[in-house]
């Protein structure tokens, strides 16, 4: 499988280390009513058939965190963008 | 005699005579022989004994999908077991042995095994060893794996050299036949960067085996043609000896180049193997079509062999099997056998067809139509067949085709399934998208101008489709035989595993109709061949148990490797030292000049103790401990993860990763930090200093530097990218040592420029850039691990042995001592200072008494989950420390904890101990230990428990600080 990762181009999927599914966000509040919230970011993961966006560090290249967009079930990647994106483009809890 | 070299022909060359030793014997061959064809030249036709029933066997096919002709090649190290005679190229000085036999391949005890055939049917390990239950481990399992093995591996280091290497392409061609190489010169000459691979030494595919014509000249001239015109093209690599064994996501090819493995020695400067991964943007499966056997009685006996293998080894290698032949076919593809070896001037007795009609040209070969072999006479070697009509032919080779599977594994390494086609009786390859494409035989065309049209057609990537010359085709026409149901004698379904045809029948009758649980059940289609010659029949044969279609019972799941890829390769040059680097310290050359025992912790080479003469590890331990305590120390803690964090935010990251603030330091000093985990377990510990408003310098632990770096990355990139903070670790920049001692202060005083380090100008916890030794640059942290007045020196690491050196030298005069990490470890729990054995994944801050550390005040990472219900119980086993009831006794790591009276349970279960450490300042072993509500209860007498060695002692709980609990000698 091949990464394109927006920093160092396509390489090998060696280099990424994966660390699950992107769209769980972490809660802002620290307020105690807001423990499901928390429950539900710390341990709750869906494991989708088809499309997925899932966290990728490019640990031995760049070091950029980025998160892949694949298909669970072909592996075809359909995007790569950095985490900082993702994360900017998300809209806060 | 029987097998033997044909007077003329073949792409042997007879100049080049090759000597060879098989089973303790000397032969000769020619250079462009393989092993297997040397054989049976040389008359040798008998080549290992059969898996189960111990039978004697002998090749069965001419390619990679032999089951039977498994030799042990070459000896010593370089031993290699289960490779397959028909793909060795045969050198001068080969030597190899059968397997699986004994005493001797001639006379084998095992094959007793085949007069106790009723009791190794299908399933016979479920239902024959499984009672008495205690007899499987001792008794059963080793007599099985001694009759059973396969051949065995060299216990000795391969000394020859694998390499690994990537390639890119916009054309990958899988198979070098005629359809491979119409693909490889049609793309190739549109300028497309193509690479052509085929396992055997020789490009060609099939037009190395059979007389064809292409383009008004011979085929194999034509392939020479090809592949010479390839060769000197600088778009086209062509990758001979090249097995192309997976297909992966990404349309990424696996392959083994074989570089060296048909030469005796591989050359100082060469890899034996060379493990291949190739991204092609387009791919073509052109890997032809496998012969099939029939099942019939005796068809294993040496001698009986597939059709198209009989003829290859005498078109090509110039090598007949037998004088006398009998063919065995229901399609025509057995015609085309006979009508070659009439031209080699064998004797064909007679084709026996098991098709009623059919209009294949036998030149004159006597023909008997509807006919069926139901036994095959001979033991080690073919005698003769007998029919189903009870008639008798004398002959000493059997040719034998059930028709051609294409070879789609490659195709449905991905998860597709091939489908049935009626038309040739046979799978063939799933639609698997446009980048990798089936083409010939492989995709099922029967017919040479199919495989040159269907090649010329892959092989177009843009523009139009070329013509292609022509050539001469012959019809193919095939009406399934699977199983000669009135075989007498044994007939196979698998050769490698020795199932039967009677296996698939009671494997479904016993309830395994689905094809993966009959294959389990039965073990056809597993080992080194999975299968190749015979999963076709096994599937055809449960077909008709079950009353199925072939499409309905399926075929099992192909997966790589499409054959045996050897450790080594896999492996490549990444063994030893290049698997497993080692991680010096700055400070490794002055350890080892005084004398340093070295320990492996990670990657790291960490200095352990310093033994002087006669001193064991813990006597060594113990003087480092007292010479510290008493005088001074000096230790190596480069090891120590050191992450540079400067930049606007840098307090504010510090914040949310540490559990406690950072905000708050001032510049210049150092403030010990602790980072739980998301889920509210602790992660890491270690020391921060504030080197300037914006610029920190953060410690982590030996074991946790890579994963607080990454940890780091992804809370920055992920969860806060607004802060304005830049991090890099800069561990192996820095050469970090610890002095610790009564008299440290006057030891560091005497290399310092300038500093006066009293308590004003220096005291605990200041953490300062100075200059030492007239100029060099430092970092100098008042901070300490064992408890002692103490001080770390940080210098740029290519100084760390001479810094060492000049602090040894200052401290002489006090008695300074180096230690190891043994010491700190004495040190560190004596001070009950929590390392590895608490920091264990399963501990909170409270737990290890550091509660008070967590913030109210701010988010951080870990603060919402760190308290649950759960994790603030007061019942939760926090760290105490524990000393022996009687000093005498020597309380071991990992002992559980009961209350006093308790017999051992897992309810009575209340902690255990975690550290350990004999004090030579205390003369007792003592420790830490996590005990449950172990606050409430220092003082408190209870049963030690060690369940490896089954002893107990009574110990007494008691704050973990069990050394200068004031800290007095920390402020001294």
């Amino acid at each position: 499988m091949l990464v394109k990762c927006p920093h160092c181009g396509t390489r090998p999927v060696e280099e990424f280390t994966f660390n699950g599914d992107a769209s769980v966000q972490r809660p802002a509040s620290n307020d105690p009513k807001s423990m499901d919230q928390w429950f539900d970011y710390v341990y709750l993961r869906d494991n989708p058939k088809g499309r997925f966006d899932e966290y990728a560090h490019h640990s031995s290249g760049c070091r950029a965190w980025l998160v892949v967009t694949r298909d669970t079930q072909s592996h075809e990647i359909f995007n790569v963008v950095t985490a900082r994106d993702y994360a900017k483009k998300r809209v806060a809890p | 005699m029987t097998g033997f070299r044909l007077d003329r022909g073949g792409l042997i060359d007879r100049t080049a005579p090759l000597d060879f030793i098989f089973d303790g014997k000397a032969f000769t061959g020619f250079a462009g022989d393989t092993l297997a064809s040397a054989l049976i030249a040389n008359d040798v036709h008998l080549m290992g004994r059969s898996f189960k029933y111990h039978r004697p066997r002998g090749v069965i096919s001419a390619g990679s999908s032999e089951p039977n002709a498994l030799v042990e090649l070459r000896e010593g190290a370089r031993k290699e077991a289960n490779t397959r005679a028909t793909m060795i190229e045969l050198y001068d000085g080969l030597v190899a042995r059968s397997q699986n036999r004994w005493p001797s391949l001639g006379f084998d005890i095992g094959a007793l095994n085949s007069l106790a055939s009723a009791m190794f049917v299908a399933g016979f390990y479920y239902k024959t060893f499984m009672w008495p239950k205690s007899f499987w481990e001792k008794i059963y399992e080793p007599i099985i794996r001694k009759a059973a093995g396969l051949g065995t591996a060299s216990k000795e280091a391969d000394p020859d050299k694998y390499e690994k290497a990537y390639a890119h392409c916009d054309f990958l061609v899988v198979g070098s036949g005629p359809t491979g190489l119409m693909a490889a010169l049609t793309a190739a000459r549109s300028g497309a960067r193509v690479i052509l691979a085929d396992e055997s030494a020789a490009l060609g595919g099939s037009l190395l085996n059979e007389n064809e014509e292409i383009g008004g000249m011979s085929g194999y001239a034509w392939a020479m043609a090809g592949i010479a015109e390839l060769s000197a093209m600088p778009n086209v690599i062509v990758m001979p000896r090249t097995t192309i064994f997976g297909w992966y996501d990404g349309n990424i090819f696996g392959a083994v180049e074989r570089v060296n493995d048909h030469v005796l020695e591989p050359s100082p400067y060469e890899p034996r193997q060379r493990y291949w991964r190739i991204m092609a943007k387009r791919a073509v499966m052109a890997t032809g079509a496998e012969e099939r056997p029939i099942v019939f009685g005796g068809n294993d006996v040496p001698g009986v062999m597939t059709a198209g293998a009989l003829r290859t080894y005498a078109n090509r290698y110039a090598a007949a099997a037998g004088k006398s032949v009998v063919v065995f076919t229901n399609n025509n593809s057995g015609y085309h056998t006979a009508r070659d070896m009439k031209t080699h001037g064998v004797h064909v007795e007679v084709i026996i067809d098991s098709r009623k009609e059919s209009a294949a040209d036998s030149s004159g070969i006597p023909v008997i139509r509807g006919g069926a072999i139901v036994n095959v006479r001979g033991g080690k070697r073919v005698s003769g067949v007998e029919l189903a009509d009870h008639r008798m032919v004398p002959c000493d080779a059997v040719a034998m085709s059930g028709g051609w599977s294409p070879i789609v594994n490659l195709m449905c390494h991905r998860g597709a399934k091939p489908k049935w086609d009626e038309r040739i009786a046979s799978f063939v390859p799933p639609d698997v998208g446009g980048g990798f494409v089936a083409a010939g035989s492989a995709a099922g065309r029967m017919l040479l101008s199919e495989c040159l049209a269907d090649g010329a057609r892959a092989g177009t990537l843009k523009g139009k489709t070329p013509s292609i010359p022509k050539c001469r085709d012959e019809a193919f026409a095939v009406t399934p035989l699977w199983w000669v149901k009135e075989s007498t004698g044994k007939a196979f379904v698998d050769y490698q595993n020795d199932s039967t045809a009677k296996d698939l029948p009671l494997a479904a009758q016993e309830g395994y109709r689905d094809i993966e649980l009959a294959k389990r059940y039965t073990t056809a289609g597993m080992a080194t061949d999975q299968g190749k010659l015979g999963n076709v029949n096994a599937i055809a044969i449960l077909a008709e148990a079950t009353g199925r279609s072939m499409d309905q019972v399926g075929t099992t799941t192909f997966r790589p490797y499409y054959t045996p890829v050897s450790f080594g390769a896999l492996a490549g040059p990444f063994v030893g030292r290049h698997f497993q680097p080692v991680r010096k310290t700055p400070l490794h050359d002055w350890a080892d000049e005084l004398g340093a025992v070295f320990v492996e912790t990670g990657l790291w080479m960490r200095s352990s103790w310093f033994p002087q003469e006669g001193e064991d590890w813990l006597s060594s331990a113990s003087r480092e401990v007292l010479a510290t305590r008493q005088r001074v120390g000096l230790c190596d803690v480069s090891t120590l993860g050191k992450i540079d964090v400067q930049g606007k935010d840098a307090a504010e990251f510090l914040n949310r990763l540490y559990c406690n603030t950072f905000s708050t330091l001032d510049v210049g000093k150092a403030r010990y930090g602790l980072m739980l985990r998301e889920d509210g377990i602790v992660f890491d510990d270690g020391t921060t200093s504030r080197l300037a408003p914006d610029h920190f310098l953060m410690t982590t632990t030996t074991a946790n530097a890579a994963r607080v770096m990454s940890h780091m990355e992804f809370c920055h990139q992920a969860h806060w990218p607004e802060l304005d903070v830049q991090y890099v670790s800069v561990t192996e920049q820095w050469a970090q040592m610890a002095i610790a001692g009564p008299k440290a202060r006057a030891t560091l005083q005497k290399i310092v420029d300038k500093v006066t380090l009293d308590d004003t100008g220096f005291p605990y916890l200041v953490a300062k850039e100075i200059s030492i030794l007239g100029g060099m640059t430092a970092r100098l942290f008042r901070i300490s691990f064992s408890g002692e007045h103490a001080y770390e020196l940080a210098v740029p690491a290519d100084y760390g042995n001479l810094v060492a050196r000049a602090i040894m030298q200052a401290g002489e005069e006090f008695g300074i001592a180096p230690y190891g990490i043994e010491a700190l470890s004495i040190m560190r729990i004596e001070k009950g200072h929590v390392a590895g054995g608490e920091l264990n994944g399963t501990t909170t801050a409270a737990d290890l008494g550091l509660g008070k550390m967590m913030s109210s005040k701010k988010d951080y990472i870990g603060r919402m989950m760190a308290a649950r219900e759960g994790l603030t119980d007061k019942n939760r086993q926090c760290v105490v420390g524990i000393r022996p009831f009687d000093v005498a006794d020597k309380i071991r790591s990992g002992s559980h904890i009961l209350k006093k009276d308790d017999a051992p349970s897992m309810a009575a279960d209340q902690g255990y101990v975690s550290s350990v450490a004999w004090s030579p300042m205390l003369n007792m072993w003592l420790g830490l230990a996590l005990l449950s509500n172990g606050r409430e209860r220092h003082g408190e007498v209870v049963k030690i428990f060690d369940g490896v060695r089954n002893i107990h002692m009574f110990g007494v709980i008691c704050d973990p600080m069990h050394y200068d609990r004031e800290n007095k000698k920390l402020h001294a």
